[in-house]
């Protein structure tokens, strides 16, 4: 083998078949972001109020403590589902509520358990909010996760 | 040390070795969190925390590919330096950006998509002195002589910038934005900086074993070969439940299990180099570190990125503590120690000195790796738990955590013993003492028994 495979001959290896995966991976990145946008995330419409409410998840890093759709820092409860647990998700106004409750409750103070911050949002935002969440909870993740604890 | 402007690497080393204490003990901070929740809770929420402690060693770790960069590219081209001051230029708007995002980050300033929080004008930062070293060390490269090590490098370095645009890119439609975010993610670490760390090792074990470059370099193309050929597809493993297509639940299954060839080969490298290798090299503690980088990057991201990667196990165990375990081994072997094995190479040389403190760098060696190897053991214990409690029974995520606190216990243990041995690394490479702790034994011509 070590004749047949020379230095130059693995160097054109690595640069013709990254080239090719390249590719491939292009296609498919094409293919997916159309699948995205027509197919998985269509179940409701991507609203000014859905956008604006992933901009308020995002100033605030709640990533860095909690999971969305199994991504994030682990340290907190996933909220790709919160909205199917808290049973509120084709109910906007109950939506809303039940966060911006459980949002003005925290920090609970209790000792030994994990604190989260407290984060004085206006009404506007808290329903953006609420409707990203809701949102995020319809996109068809193929069927993950396995239950309701997220 | 042949060329007066490699000196800049000491530079960037010495930045390097600050952000690492910061990162190890805001980690250790983190850790504690877990174990006392209500620890500063008020003050630095875990967020900040936890955002302050992967940026800083996203930081850290660039800073030292840089470094080696400087270090390496002129003695590969056999020429000085494009320029000296662009690369000190670019250190400072480095250092600007990431203390700049750290002072932000404790007043409430921060974007929120996981690892890319930094403030617009320190991505722009970021850019612009990517730009001043790819032009720098290009220019280096060009005029001086070509070797696969140097190609290898720059290829790393240059596709890692590119995707670096995909962080002013974010998409209103989240299942858009994961997608693209993991352009950055997955493809900086399972891609192009695998290039990055098989060209550093390689020119180590150039230097180190004293094996032929033919030999060397044939090594580095099909390693790096086998680590495209996977990683690129391999992108898929994140994107089974994300909103992506299903299909991506074979493909990714498919090319992440082949992510583990190329580490596996970066392992074998490494000991047959030394194998063969009839150099014998001073700087032991340098060999130690370049051994143990290949080893644990085949645990950590090989064998621990495996053991979850199939979408069928992937689907009960994704985002639990297997992954934290995962995360911190994989990245300690492949990058961290490759780091760590690359400042214990320069620094003597960049101190025109013999190798010193090289049992006190070899002792941070098995403190760090040992407390490492601890702390992935307990998580995946914790990960294991939490995916049988939460995934296959349904337990409540809070419920579970509390069952799983004598694991936080023990990982924090783990950190203590990690950070007691970066700041013996950090002393080891820094202060130099007139001899070592223990005296070398004489040479001895042994037969084989």
């Amino acid at each position: 083998m070590a004749e047949i495979l020379t230095r130059t001959r693995a160097r054109n290896i690595f640069y013709g078949g990254s080239i090719f995966f390249v590719v491939i991976f292009v296609v498919l990145t094409i293919q997916s972001h159309r699948y995205i946008v027509n197919t998985s995330t269509a179940g409701a419409p991507l609203t000014e109020e859905v956008v604006r409410g992933k901009e308020v998840w995002e100033e605030h890093s709640c990533i860095n403590c909690h999971s969305l759709h199994g991504e994030g820092a682990y340290f907190a409860p996933e909220v790709g589902n919160v909205m199917t647990r808290w049973d509120v998700l084709d109910d906007p106004d109950g939506a809303f509520e039940v966060l911006k409750g459980w949002m003005e409750s925290q920090p609970s103070g209790v000792e030994g358990r994990r604190q989260m911050p407290r984060y004085d949002l206006s009404d506007e935002d808290m329903r953006a909010l609420s409707e990203f969440l809701r949102w995020a909870d319809q996109i068809d993740t193929q069927g993950w996760p396995p239950n309701e604890a997220g | 040390m042949k060329y007066q402007s490699q000196q800049v690497a000491l530079a960037y080393i010495a930045c390097a070795l600050l952000l690492f204490a910061v990162q190890v003990l805001v980690g250790l901070l983190a850790g504690w969190i877990y174990v006392a929740p209500n620890f500063l809770s008020e003050l630095l929420p875990f967020n900040i925390v936890r955002m302050i402690h992967t940026n800083a060693l996203v930081v850290w770790l660039l800073l030292g590919f840089f470094g080696a960069a400087y270090y390496l590219v002129p003695e590969e081209a056999e020429t000085e330096l494009y320029s000296v001051r662009l690369a000190y230029i670019q250190l400072a708007i480095l250092m600007i950006g990431a203390l700049g995002a750290v002072g932000s980050y404790l007043v409430g300033i921060h974007g929120g998509r996981e690892f890319l929080e930094q403030p617009l004008w320190v991505k722009v930062g970021i850019l612009i002195a990517a730009l001043i070293f790819l032009g720098n060390i290009t220019a280096t490269a060009l005029r001086g002589r070509k070797t696969a090590v140097t190609n290898v490098l720059l290829l790393g370095l240059w596709l890692l910038s590119l995707l670096w645009l995909f962080a002013f890119y974010t998409p209103a439609n989240l299942s858009l934005d994961k997608m693209y975010w993991w352009f950055i993610v997955h493809l900086w670490v399972e891609a192009t900086w695998e290039l990055v760390m098989a060209s550093v090792l390689a020119y180590l074990l150039l230097k180190l074993t004293g094996v032929d470059r033919e030999v060397v370099e044939k090594w580095l193309y099909v390693i790096v070969g086998t680590a495209l050929f996977s990683g690129i597809l391999g992108t898929g493993h994140h994107f089974y439940w994300i909103g992506t297509p299903g299909y991506w639940q074979w493909v990714g299954s498919i090319f992440s299990t082949l992510e583990v060839v190329p580490f596996f080969l970066m392992m074998s490298f490494a000991f047959v180099m030394v194998w063969k290798g009839r150099r014998n090299h001073p700087n032991k503690a340098a060999l130690l570190w370049s051994l143990g980088s290949a080893t644990v990057a085949f645990f950590g991201a090989g064998v621990w990125g495996f053991l979850h990667t199939l979408h069928g196990v992937n689907f009960y165990s994704h985002g639990t503590q297997i992954t934290a375990a995962h995360g911190h081994l994989a990245f300690f072997g492949a990058y961290v120690a490759l780091n760590l094995a690359f400042f214990t190479y320069a620094m003597p040389q960049l101190r025109a000195r013999d190798p010193y403190n090289q049992v006190l760098n070899m002792g941070s060696f098995w403190l760090m790796t040992g407390g490492m190897a601890f702390m992935t053991f307990v998580l995946t214990f914790a990960g294991t738990i939490q995916t049988h409690m939460q995934r296959v029974v349904g337990e409540y995520f809070m419920e579970v955590q509390e069952s799983l606190s004598v694991f936080y216990v023990m990982r924090f243990g783990a950190g203590v013993a990690v950070v007691i041995g970066a700041l013996l690394f950090i002393y080891s490479v820094s202060v130099v003492r007139s001899r070592e702790i223990i005296e070398p034994g004489p040479m001895q011509a042994a037969t084989g028994e």
